[in-house]
């Protein structure tokens, strides 16, 4: 009898447990399938590569688009070196004392400030400070340093995965450090790496907040003309068109919503291929 | 002789290179703080205390009242968590322990997913569609409250909850689960008696690394909180407007006057809300540490 009760306690303790699984997952499907199908009819050849006109009612989101390219390339350009090198620090040069925990403290908390405070600083040192003005430089410096933490602890987790025996091969054939770390462990590593960088990207490429007041122009119906013109972006566009203009037409809202979920879903699931890929094909 | 010099001299501009990259993330925090504060101390020489701390935030007015946005904050910070610890680790342990293989490999994906949908897709998804079946639910005026913006900020806690918390189950020997269903326990009774009481301090890191993720978000919750400054003192501020520290800064950032006092004033905000979500994660980080040099568990 009270064994039967034990089981009953069980199994209404496991439905509970996939209701709040459900829960957790069932608002992600609403969410993606709401705004696809709502989105889709926006989608046209047009919408991605025209001009926006009649007040950003009528047209396309060509210029969002490239702004949000330039961005992430800027964001690339100057994350990727500071990252890896960094990475390449804490996996193989650091010691375990107390600055590399300073280090790694740094990180985390690079990592949990807040979005819009990175805004403000971006605004304080490269807008006002170094007179970069609002402008995709300051826009992408200000995005680099928000992405440097992902590009590092996944990059420092994919070279750690290499194993030791690699490193201890290539010195006892006489390689200094750098070379083994140069020839052998980068290779090895680079998959991860490269997972890392694109995960961390993706973060900037669709952030908003932080470009609020270093890049963004509210409409600016024309392609940037160097890294000092401000520019369009597609999350801050989405922004705009969705609180700040009122009257528009709730499609193309939707749509750009879709091409900023496409992007993002996209993007994930070609890190995660190149992942799988490689970690098939690696023979350790 | 004569070829290794070249060799070792670009080895040791690349390590030092590597070296000075690898000091570099304590100088960005470092620049981050500073240039918050320079911006930023002058509010407190501009603006009297009793007026900073003060209920009123009406910057055209000389007001700067930030005790409304802190609680604005805390109240859709503390609700989402509210919402998000229990879903979370029961999520974790639903997938870490309980479900058959092929619920997992729909379910982590699922959460990347979650993971990854954007601040601003979120806040727009919010304003138009959870927004709507707020106020009709509520009878309100409008469905812009600090519930909205709860609900949206748990869900978007919720990834980082899950993630840290199955880590912390992951941590759990198998000797421990073997222990509890020697002992005659069902395999609820082991989970629930043995193993999440066996990870609750990575579940408290989950939130603690949850609550910094909820405060410091700022876009989805400017698009659905309303916005409006007003003190949340009541038990039906829950479903009115509020407005944060985040969205604050956010909405008014880009009309002011730099070197102005309201210009300064948000800066000063900026200040607070780097030194809580500092004082989180460092309390969060620690544990992490402790637990490592523990070796794994607890």
């Amino acid at each position: 009898m009270i064994s039967r009760n034990r089981y009953r306690v069980q199994r209404i303790g496991f439905a509970l447990l996939t209701l709040a699984a459900l829960t957790v997952v069932l608002p992600i499907l609403f969410v993606v399938g709401a705004i696809v199908a709502r989105g889709i009819g926006a989608i046209s050849w047009e919408f991605l590569t025209a001009m926006p006109g009649n007040g950003m009612k009528a047209g396309g989101i060509f210029p969002a688009i490239v702004g949000t390219l330039l961005l992430t390339l800027g964001t690339a350009l100057a994350a990727i070196p500071v990252g890896v090198a960094g990475a390449i620090y804490l996996a193989e040069y650091a010691r375990d004392n107390r600055l590399t925990r300073a280090i790694r403290l740094a990180i985390v908390n690079l990592a949990g400030i807040p979005s819009v405070v990175y805004g403000l600083f971006g605004v304080g040192l490269f807008v006002l400070f170094l007179r970069f003005g609002t402008s995709i430089l300051a826009g992408s410096l200000t995005l680099a340093i928000m992405t440097l933490p992902v590009i590092i602890s996944t990059a420092e987790e994919a070279l750690r995965a290499v194993p030791v025996e690699f490193r201890t091969v290539s010195a006892s054939l006489g390689g200094t450090r750098w070379q083994g770390i140069r020839n052998i462990v980068l290779p090895q590593a680079l998959p991860g790496i490269i997972t890392g960088i694109i995960l961390g990207l993706l973060r900037a490429a669709v952030e908003t907040a932080p470009i609020l007041f270093t890049v963004a122009a509210f409409f600016l119906p024309r392609l940037p003309h160097s890294p000092l013109d401000q520019t369009m972006a597609l999350p801050y566009h989405l922004y705009v068109i969705s609180t700040q203009v009122p009257g528009m037409p709730l499609e193309i809202q939707y749509g750009t919503a879709l091409v900023l979920l496409a992007l993002v879903l996209s993007m994930n699931v070609v890190a995660t291929m190149i992942r799988s890929y490689f970690r098939r094909k690696r023979q350790w | 002789m004569s070829k290794t010099t070249p060799i070792r001299r670009t080895e040791f501009i690349v390590e030092a290179f590597i070296r000075v990259m690898g000091f570099s993330t304590i100088g960005f925090v470092l620049l981050i703080f500073l240039f918050l504060l320079r911006e930023g101390v002058p509010t407190f020489f501009e603006v009297p205390l009793d007026n900073l701390f003060g209920t009123r935030w009406y910057p055209t007015f000389g007001l700067f009242g930030t005790l409304p946005l802190i609680l604005g904050s805390l109240l859709v910070t503390i609700t989402a968590i509210v919402i998000a610890l229990p879903l979370g680790v029961a999520t974790a342990v639903f997938v870490r322990e309980v479900a058959p293989h092929w619920a997992r490999e729909i379910l982590k994906p699922m959460i990347e997913v979650l993971a990854g949908i954007p601040s601003v897709v979120l806040g727009f998804f919010g304003m138009t569609l959870v927004a709507p079946l707020v106020r009709d639910a509520l009878g309100a005026p409008t469905g812009l409250t600090a519930f909205t913006g709860a609900l949206i900020l748990a869900y978007m806690a919720l990834p980082t909850i899950i993630s840290v918390a199955e880590d912390a189950l992951d941590a759990v020997p198998k000797s421990y689960r073997d222990a509890g269903l020697a002992m005659g326990a069902t395999q609820w009774q082991t989970i629930w008696r043995v193993v999440v009481p066996a990870a609750r301090s990575g579940i408290l890191t989950a939130v603690m690394l949850g609550m910094g993720r909820a405060i410091g978000e700022t876009m989805a919750v400017m698009m659905v909180t309303g916005n409006a400054a007003r003190m949340p003192l009541s038990l039906d501020s829950f479903f009115r407007p509020i407005r944060t520290m985040t969205a604050t800064i956010a909405a008014e950032m880009g009309e002011v006057a730099q070197g102005s006092t309201h210009y300064h004033a948000l800066f000063g905000i900026g200040i607070v809300l780097f030194v809580v979500t500092f004082i989180i994660n460092l309390a969060a980080a620690s544990t992490m540490f402790q637990k490592r040099r523990r070796g794994g568990l607890r």
